[in-house]
């Protein structure tokens, strides 16, 4: 059977791997370069800590177990840094937040303020709970996508960069370069994912949420996890279209310190906002005010995909045979990749999905669109 | 105008920079690079390359090349 | 009607003149202590009374016709801001040094054309006393005399294109300008080595030595010899400063700001003069940023500049096309030549990016960290994509030159600062 899988990000590149180990002739499509959209404007989060049970939080963990295997030996800067949640100001929300997850089989353990400043002794002394999470890890996420596509390469696939698709009928898939002929398509195409449905004539309600990330001069070893606010959580889970920050800081193998994050919903609207820039600083400062005096050398953008209940569509599209989905990861897609592939492909082939795949099924509430 | 220059005083003068100050005293390099310790002094000299970097005032990552000293400033470099 | 010229060297100072000239609230925001830009470093430059000049003054970001604006010691924490609401924007960014790497190119005692004249013009200091000179384009010669003022010797000026050219081309250069190089050739006639470049830089801790080769045309080796020196500098044209012309969506022609004959760019309101929209030297800069600081303001078309900027750009063209960068240069690397200074990337490095199919700006740095480092690949982003375009042989790439110039951030500032930042200025 062939397959063209439609973007060469993280998202495209796990379905690819995937669909080929299962023996399956795989294309990937990428209108610009590989890995080159979101996969390149992400922090590289492999996380649990920012999910409460449920489906999401059942993809990550499978996918955080996958991660490994999948790479071998090829380094993607994997750093088992863990995470740690500080809050501020009442720390019942935590509290309660980490008790769930750890029903739900997350390593989520309270740690005293005094536990977190000896962890992070830059951190601000106005902690007043924490949460560390060892199972949260970091990749550098261009080098995962690229291994990945490398693993397709080995066993026969076809990367073709800067070709577009433009259709899909009984022929195949209508593309800037002719018709490629295959029994599936894989729309994979992050937060352009809406766009490229319109395309195949199946669109679904996937939209682009923008974020912003603030890089510092390379400093010695300061921020060693993924250190966020408590507020973070919120504002992952939440859909309003107005600005929303919350703190996420953490460093690089290159010794820059990102600091996150924004969601906007702006459309494609890549132009800076100063006033963003602003609130990611004023609160990194606050959670680590010996960075005050550290040069911010670089901001940069992204686009998240976003679908309407914040979960990942992946699945068949029952309108359109032949034409499967897997994107609305929004900011997480680095780390439920390797567990969405996996899915994608067992579903394609008819083998027996590792998860049960119905809450991430394409003709939920929402995500269709009428043609 | 008197500056203390990694700990020594000396003297400066209106108009010098940081870097000229430097490569007066004799020295050619003062940073060395975070992954292979290669030696850095002023390479660009218009404030565009960030290889001349200082600590002023107990400020990092201030360009050599840029910065007018003032009286009293406090230059420390990584060495040697 | 406020007009914002930012730069204030040749281009930035007769815009600036032109626009007050022509009656509209003009500010000129520079980052040096005095003006002049590099072109008349060492000797200040004064601007019409009626502009309110922002000295040590950087942009470092722009929103629309917003600018953002520090103002104090250079890298300083303690800076002022302020954010200036124009009616018209004049760019006059200028250029810095394009330097092509060789082998040792990172050894402290190798320092661009532009350092070396900086230099010796602003600190009058030599960068050494046994120098050689290497690279292309006639401004290698005002170096090598500023450096022989301060009292290095320079042993070779190494050109490595033939550096005559345009001598053939009709109406190419002004009377003045053949005078201005006649004297450069009685001066330093003696040191003049067209067709020859430093191709590696030796030494542990600094430079001793360097190879000087012979080239081909292409700029392949065709010859070398080791000559002992205590400093070089080196210099291949120069690098268009465009951050700030891409921050405001300015579209760009072949890695120039385009304009039309008034200075206007793609953008509304935005005008661009000098260096960032072609390399002609200080004369053309000047008639450029008249015309373009009065067609900001909205006033008269001053004719006579107008006429100026059509012959500068002859010559310009006729200057360019006689220095051109020959890729035989790909040929003076070794594996582990150093192309991204900040980050350590070696040739060995963007060689492996390139066979991960590497093809876009964004994968490309991510991949091999080329340009991630403090200069933002300000310095080494020009060769590093021309190398990777190079490897790349028949496979698709995606490199645009204004990827290589977005950085929102056009200049460091400290955390606290952009923190700090009061409701008003947002």
């Amino acid at each position: 059977m062939d397959v063209v899988v439609v973007g060469a990000g993280v998202i495209g590149a796990a379905c690819a791997d995937a669909l080929s180990a299962a023996g399956l002739r795989v294309t990937v499509l990428d209108r610009g370069p590989l890995a080159s959209g979101t996969s390149a404007a992400g922090e590289g989060n492999i996380l649990v800590s920012d999910k409460e049970p449920g489906p999401e939080l059942d993809l990550a963990l499978s996918s955080l177990s996958r991660w490994p295997a999948l790479v071998g030996d090829t380094d993607i800067e994997w750093d088992p840094k863990g995470g740690l949640v500080v809050a501020t100001g009442d720390p019942a929300p935590l509290a309660h937040f980490a008790a769930v997850q750890r029903e739900a089989g997350v390593d989520a353990r309270w740690i005293t303020p005094a536990e977190a400043l000896e962890r992070e002794p830059h951190l601000t002394t106005r902690v007043t709970a924490a949460v560390h999470y060892p199972q949260d890890a970091q990749v550098q996420p261009v080098l995962a996508a690229q291994a990945l596509l490398s693993n397709v390469r080995r066993r026969g696939g076809v990367l073709r960069p800067g070709v577009t698709v433009v259709g899909l009928d009984a022929r195949g898939v209508h593309t800037s370069e002719g018709v490629i002929a295959c029994d599936h398509v894989v729309n994979a195409c992050g937060p352009w994912s809406g766009e490229v449905s319109r395309a195949l004539g199946a669109p679904i309600a996937i939209a682009p949420r923008r974020g912003m990330v603030l890089v510092t001069a390379p400093l010695p070893p300061t921020v060693h996890h993924k250190v966020y606010d408590a507020d973070y959580v919120g504002a992952v889970a939440s859909g309003d279209a107005d600005l929303q920050t919350s703190t996420v800081v953490e460093s690089t193998a290159a010794g820059t310190i990102l600091i996150g994050s924004s969601r906007e919903r702006v459309g494609f609207d890549e132009s800076i906002r100063i006033r963003v820039l602003r609130e990611l600083a004023r609160k990194a400062v606050a959670l680590f005010p010996s960075l005050a005096d550290v040069p911010v050398m670089r901001a940069y953008g992204g686009f998240r995909p976003y679908a309407p209940d914040h979960l990942p569509v992946i699945g068949a599209d029952p309108r359109v045979p032949g034409l499967w989905h897997a994107t609305g990861h929004e900011g997480a897609g680095i780390g439920l990749a390797a567990a969405t592939g996996a899915l994608l492909a067992e579903l394609l082939t008819g083998a027996t999905p590792h998860l049960d795949p119905t809450p991430f099924r394409v003709d939920r509430p929402g995500v269709l669109e009428c043609a | 105008m008197r500056v203390t220059i990694d700990g020594v005083p000396s003297q400066a003068t209106p108009g010098q920079t940081v870097a000229g100050a430097l490569l007066a005293a004799g020295r050619t390099s003062w940073r060395t690079t975070r992954v292979k310790s290669r030696p850095r002094g002023v390479f660009c000299g218009i404030g565009v390359c960030f290889d001349c970097l200082v600590t002023v005032n107990g400020v990092a990552d201030v360009r050599a090349c840029q910065r007018l000293l003032v009286d009293g400033d406090d230059i420390r470099t990584e060495g040697p | 009607m406020k007009v914002v010229v930012i730069g204030g060297g040749p281009a930035g100072l007769a815009a600036a003149r032109a626009a007050a000239g022509a009656g509209a609230d003009t500010v000129l925001v520079d980052s040096e202590p005095t003006l002049g830009g590099q072109f008349h470093r060492g000797d200040p430059q004064r601007v019409d009374p009626r502009v309110r000049h922002l000295a040590n003054s950087t942009v470092w970001a722009v929103e629309g016709m917003r600018l953002h604006v520090r103002t104090g010691p250079a890298d300083s924490p303690s800076r002022t801001g302020e954010t200036l609401n124009a009616d018209a924007v004049v760019l006059a960014t200028g250029a810095h040094d394009r330097v092509v790497p060789f082998p040792g190119w990172d050894l402290p005692g190798v320092y661009t054309a532009g350092a070396a004249q900086a230099l010796a013009k602003g600190q009058k200091i030599a960068i050494g006393h046994r120098v050689v000179v290497s690279g292309t384009g006639p401004f290698l010669l005002p170096v090598a005399e500023s450096l022989k003022a301060v009292g290095a010797e320079v042993l070779r000026i190494c050109d490595a294109n033939t550096g005559l050219g345009w001598l053939g081309r009709p109406r190419a250069a002004s009377p003045a300008k053949l005078a201005e190089l006649l004297g450069y050739a009685v001066r330093l006639g003696a040191a003049w080595r067209p067709r020859t470049a430093v191709v590696a830089a030796h030494g542990e801790d600094r430079v001793n030595a360097v190879t000087v080769a012979k080239l081909n045309p292409d700029w392949t080796i065709r010859s070398q010899e080791r000559v002992a020196v205590d400093a070089v500098c080196v210099g291949h044209g120069f690098t268009p400063r465009l951050e700030l012309a891409v921050a405001a969506g300015c579209v760009l022609t072949d890695g120039f700001v385009q304009v039309d004959h008034t200075g206007a760019t793609s953008v509304p309101g935005w005008y661009a003069a000098g260096e960032v929209t072609g390399i002609g030297g200080a004369d053309l800069a000047a008639a450029e940023g008249e015309v373009a600081g009065a067609a900001a303001a909205r006033g008269a078309c001053p004719t006579k500049a107008l006429a100026k900027v059509r012959s500068g750009r002859r010559f310009a063209a006729a200057l360019a096309d006689a220095h051109p960068i020959r890729p035989g240069w790909h040929t003076w690397l070794t594996d582990n030549t150093l192309i991204c200074r900040c980050e350590e990337v070696t040739y060995k490095d963007l060689r492996a990016a390139v066979d991960l199919e590497a093809s876009g700006t964004r994968t490309f740095k991510l991949t091999s960290r080329i340009g991630l480092g403090l200069c933002q690949g300000r310095t080494c982003a020009r060769a590093a994509v021309d190398i990777a375009t190079a490897l790349s042989g028949d496979r698709r790439t995606f490199f645009t030159p204004a990827d290589l110039q977005r950085r929102p951030i056009a200049t460091p500032l400290r955390l606290a600062e952009l923190a700090s930042l009061p409701e008003e200025d947002l």
